[in-house]
Formats: structure tokens, C-alpha cells, sequence
């Protein structure tokens, strides 16, 4: 390895640097105060734990996210968190033992094998909220404004949120006979919006042309709330349980909407992230230009922890990504400069200002730098005896 | 501001040649000639409409990071890009060429691992995991062809189109992985946020090509 680039960072893994990092601090901690006056409760799970528990009903693609290290002291198999969500499930169903709905919420560094996306960080501060014990569209509405809540604390401007729910492509799905195999492609083409190859798959493999109308519906199934009644329209042969998604979604858009003032709530019926994982309503936020969301959520019951199952809806974001995208003010630097002296009176001085809330930084003797290129526009001076604070 | 103008990626070469005649029949013509013109971005004559010109590989990356709103990929891009967040609305059924394993005339007996020689690493890859094979990818960037040659691969994995090139230094095509032609992809974001330019557009283009 050439020894001149050895202090170079992994690919994916970042730091933050100030001022950002007292910004990005900033932001957390404002998003800590709001989930807190929601009644959501910080938990901290641990960086490591043990796989079989990491990735309980998680599925293969978190497995290959999880970077993986043996436990030196019992053999087995630790896992770094690649998501909190497991985490915090395993909290609430082993460690919190409770019936009454639950709310839990957490701010965590999680670390992947690959990045997301090409270019994309391995290392994401992931926050997010989880509610379990409540299986109704009021949970699943006050998890999506809890959501666009925390996008507008960050300040994210032109957000849009896509809801759609498993229980639609489901129902559909169900009323073909086909493998699992062919299952994948159509998930794949329908991912894609790929109208064209979805026609070519119906027409190789014949399928039964009522499924196959709605499934070509599904795709042009985005946009505005209106969606909702083409949709039960073209939809109407797929069945009242599919019937009833479509229902909850409109429920929760509306529970949501009346929180929220103006929420940028629409609907993509084909979007499908997550699926695996989720059992109902799913939303995901985009902005303006990024192709991949900046927020995700739904339901997820019964994750598969043994022993008990409860119902669960949740989100999480990546922080860093939220703070990225807004351009945020150059805190100016109001910061008094202290002298290194023990003249007596001084550190009460001084004690007196950082308790007020002033920055106070002490000269170091013959250090480099004066008060102002140390940052600061004061300085404290002693002055007919007592010590007073000067403009620089 | 959520700004309603369109960006076009389009790569050089033959998808270029190819999908300006049907962008000109949906009004959209370059004021400059892009084969003339040394500019990688291009107004169009529409107003807000502009075309960038970049490399085909790079097509799908343009697009995911909305740096364009949507573009024109041979599959065989698609098929090789890492990122799984475009849409794919239309197969334009342009620029068709097949994707194709090719090697040696005759019996070729292969001791061991089978060396491969392409510039579709993952795509390969996928193909002989499929088969249950497991093989020894080689990249490369250009002139695969010389590979099972010189003795630096077994077989390749490589776009053809008429055949000849192939013909010509002594291979012959083993087996068809993937018909290719070219497909419109669509930033996520662009085709939720920017309906009302990106949905005419779909459909503008869906009309040209049934015609």
C-alpha cells in the first residue's frame, strides 16, 4: 500500500467535521425533543450482537448487508448492525414485556457491506420510530406524520411521499398460478414500471387476462389521492381484500393529512420497497432529483421474533443524508477569548460566562494565533480591577 | 422551485443516430449537431428541454443521481448497473444487437476453470451462476475478440450485431445470454415530482413507436 494514502477513510465510510458535526448534533438533538413530546422513548441497542438474533425474519438481503465477526469468547456468530429496526423490535417483544402500545424511537450509526447505491455511504445514521401493539391505521398514520415531521424539522423542502401497500400486489399475485421463479420477474418488472417487458411476460407465459389487465393498471397507478378511486375501479375484480387496502390507505392518508397541514401525500400503487419485510402500509419520501427515497416506513407485524409477535409499524431515515441536503447557515463564530493567567477573579470570570452561555476559550501560553484568528470577536480584559468583555 | 424542465441523457453511437429521429417526431430537435458540435449539453427546440451527450455506461448513473431526468440504455447497460432505482417504462426496440457467449470453432476442451473475457463482469457472472458454473471472469475493455486468440481466455461474453467481426477472427456464437435492444429509463424522483412533463413524454414516445 502506498504509505501516502494510508489515512485515507474506507470507500463509504465518512466523517463530519466542524462546523457540521455541532450542525448535524443540533439537528439530532432537535429531532430527539420531537419524538420525545410524541411520547417515543430513546432506546440504545448495541453495536454488535449475535446474528441469529440480528437477523431474526429479516431476510437475505439485510444478512449480506451485516458485516460479520466471531465472538471470541463463545464461538459464535456476531453480526454490526446493518439496520436498527431488528433491534429495537427484539426490545420491545424480549426486554420491555408489554401489552399497551409501545413507542420507541432510536439514533443509531448502522454499517453496511455495500452501499445502497453506487457512490453512496456504507455508514448511515440511521434515526427512526417504531410503534408496536396497535394494529389499526392510527398507528400507521401517526408513524407517517411523525415522518414528515422529522423532514420538516430538517428543513427538507419539496418532499414527496409515496404510500402503497403490500396487500395489493399480494392480492393480485395470489390469483395467478405461477412459480416462484416467474413471481421475482414480475416483482422485478413491476419495480421497473417496465409496461413493455410486463406485456412481453404476460404474453410468453399466457397469463389470465383479467390478472394481467390489472397488473398493467398497477402501474399507472401513481399520482394525487384521486388515484385511489381508479383504482378501485380497475382493480374491482382483484377481490375485497385488496379492496380493503386500498380503503386503508385512504384512511391513513386522511388521519395524516389532518395531523399534518399540507402534507405532500400521493400514492404509487407498484412501488414495492420492502416488500418482503412489510405486511401493510408502506411510504417512502423523495425530493427533488435523488432517484432513491430519503425516508422509509410501514408496517411490519410479527417480525418473527420467538416467543411472542405483535403488531409494528415504524420509519427511519439516514440523518446525514437529511443534513446533506440542506444548505445550512455558517454559524458565526461567537466566542470570547480568554487570557491564560491565574490573576485572582479570573476563572470566576470566566465560570460567570460559560455559565451565561458564552463559548470561552483560554490562551494557551505562547501559543500560535491571536483572538481573532483563534474564531473570536471578544476578548476579556481586566479593567480598574474588575474583568470586563471587549469587542475585538 | 420544482422546476419543469427535461433533461435527456443519450449516449454517443448508434443509440444516438437512432432515437434522434423518433425525439425530432415528438418535436424535440437539437439546435446544435450533435455529431458537429463539441457541446455536451444541447438545447433543443423546445423550450426547457435539454439533451446531454455522454457516455453509454454512464447513462444510468446520470439518471439515478437526477443529474438528468431520464434517458436512453442499451439493456445490456441496465443489465450490468449496479443501482436498482430507475424505472424502465419502454423497450424503444432500438439499436437491437444480441448479447452473446462466443469462443472457438470446434471442440474446444477446457481442463479446469473456464476463463471469460468480457467488459460484462456481473452480467457474465449471473449467467454461468444460472448454469451452474462456476468461472474465471477476465475484464477487459475493447477487442474481446483477440482473447481466446491469444490465449488469454477461454470464451467471451461480448455485444454482436451482424456477426462478422466474430467470423473474422476465427469465433463462432455459442449461445444467445440476452437480446438487447434500448430501453427509457426515468429518474424516481423526476417520474413522481415532474408528472406533468414526464408522463406526456412516456406516452408521446409509447405513440411514436407504435406508429
Amino acid at each position: 500500500m502506498n504509505s501516502k494514502n494510508r489515512w485515507l477513510l474506507p470507500e463509504g465510510i465518512d466523517e463530519v467535521l466542524p462546523p457540521q458535526a455541532a450542525q448535524l448534533d443540533y439537528l439530532c438533538r432537535e429531532l430527539i425533543d420531537l419524538y420525545a413530546s410524541w411520547g417515543y422513548e430513546l432506546v440504545m441497542p448495541p453495536l454488535v450482537e449475535y446474528l441469529d438474533s440480528l437477523l431474526t425474519g429479516t431476510g437475505s438481503d439485510l444478512d449480506l448487508q451485516t458485516f460479520k465477526l466471531t465472538d471470541q469468547l463463545t464461538g459464535r456468530m456476531m453480526g454490526v448492525r446493518a439496520d436498527t429496526t431488528p433491534q429495537v423490535a427484539r426490545i420491545d417483544i424480549h426486554n420491555l414485556h408489554r401489552d399497551i402500545p409501545t413507542r420507541l424511537c432510536y439514533f443509531s450509526e448502522v454499517l453496511h457491506t455495500r452501499p445502497a447505491n453506487p457512490g453512496g455511504t456504507r455508514m448511515p445514521l440511521q434515526a427512526g420510530a417504531e410503534l408496536y401493539g396497535h394494529a389499526g391505521v392510527e398507528s400507521d398514520a401517526e408513524i407517517l406524520s411523525l415522518m414528515l415531521k422529522t423532514l420538516q424539522v430538517a428543513g427538507i423542502q419539496n418532499v414527496h411521499v409515496d404510500l402503497g401497500h403490500v396487500g395489493i400486489y399480494r392480492g393480485l399475485i395470489g390469483k395467478l398460478t405461477i412459480t416462484a421463479e416467474q413471481e421475482s420477474v414480475i416483482f422485478d418488472v413491476l419495480q421497473r414500471k417496465a409496461t413493455t417487458e410486463l406485456m412481453k411476460v404476460i404474453n410468453d407465459w399466457s397469463l389470465s387476462s383479467a390478472v394481467s389487465d390489472m397488473l398493467l393498471a398497477l402501474i399507472e397507478l401513481n399520482g394525487g389521492i384521486e388515484i385511489l378511486n381508479d383504482a378501485r375501479l380497475s382493480l374491482a375484480g382483484a377481490g375485497k381484500d385488496v379492496l380493503h387496502c386500498i380503503d386503508e390507505l385512504e384512511q391513513i392518508a386522511g388521519l395524516s393529512i389532518a395531523q399534518i397541514k399540507n402534507a405532500p401525500l400521493y400514492f404509487d400503487l407498484a412501488e414495492l420497497r420492502g416488500y418482503h419485510y412489510h405486511t401493510g402500509m408502506m411510504c417512502t419520501a423523495y425530493v427533488p432529483g435523488l432517484g432513491q427515497g430519503i425516508a422509509f416506513g410501514g408496517r411490519y407485524d410479527d417480525i418473527g421474533q420467538l416467543g411472542r409477535s405483535r403488531p409494528a409499524t415504524g420509519f427511519s431515515t439516514d440523518i446525514r443524508k437529511l443534513f446533506a441536503l440542506v444548505p445550512r447557515a455558517d454559524v458565526s463564530l461567537k466566542r470570547i477569548f480568554a487570557p491564560g493567567s491565574d490573576v485572582p477573579g479570573l476563572n470566576e470570570a470566566i465560570d460567570r460566562l460559560r455559565e451565561q452561555g458564552e463559548v470561552v476559550i483560554c490562551e494557551l501560553t505562547r501559543q500560535q494565533g491571536d483572538a481573532k484568528q483563534m474564531g473570536c470577536d471578544r476578548k476579556l480584559v481586566l479593567k480598574g480591577g474588575s474583568w470586563k468583555v471587549e469587542k475585538i | 422551485m420544482i422546476d419543469n424542465k427535461l433533461t435527456i441523457a443519450l449516449p454517443k453511437g448508434r443509440i444516438l443516430k437512432e432515437t434522434l429521429p423518433l425525439l425530432a417526431r415528438l418535436g424535440i430537435v437539437p439546435e446544435d449537431d450533435p455529431d458537429s458540435s463539441r457541446k455536451l449539453i444541447l438545447n433543443t427546440s423546445q423550450v426547457g428541454v435539454k439533451i446531454i451527450i455522454i457516455r453509454a455506461t454512464d447513462v444510468p448513473t446520470y439518471v439515478e443521481y437526477g443529474a438528468a431526468d431520464v434517458g436512453i440504455a442499451g439493456k445490456d447497460v441496465l443489465l450490468e448497473y449496479d443501482g436498482d432505482d430507475l424505472y424502465e417504462p419502454l423497450d424503444l426496440g432500438i439499436a437491437r444487437c444480441r448479447l452473446m457467449l462466443a469462443g472457438l470453432a470446434g471442440n474446444q476442451k477446457v481442463d479446469g476453470r473456464l476463463r471469460v473475457a468480457t467488459k460484462y463482469v456481473n452480467t457474465a457472472r449471473n449467467y454461468f451462476a444460472e448454469q451452474g458454473k462456476q468461472v474465471e471472469i477476465i475484464k477487459l475493455y475493447g477487442s474481446m475478440e483477440l482473447a481466446p486468440l491469444l490465449g488469454l481466455a477461454d470464451q467471451i461474453v461480448d455485444l454482436v450485431d451482424t456477426g462478422n467481426t466474430l467470423k473474422a477472427n476465427g469465433l463462432v456464437e455459442l449461445q444467445t445470454i440476452a437480446e438487447i435492444s434500448s430501453r427509457l429509463i426515468v429518474n424516481k424522483a423526476a417520474m413522481k415530482m415532474k408528472q406533468d412533463v414526464i408522463k406526456p413524454f412516456v406516452q408521446g414516445l409509447a405513440e411514436v413507436l407504435e406508429k
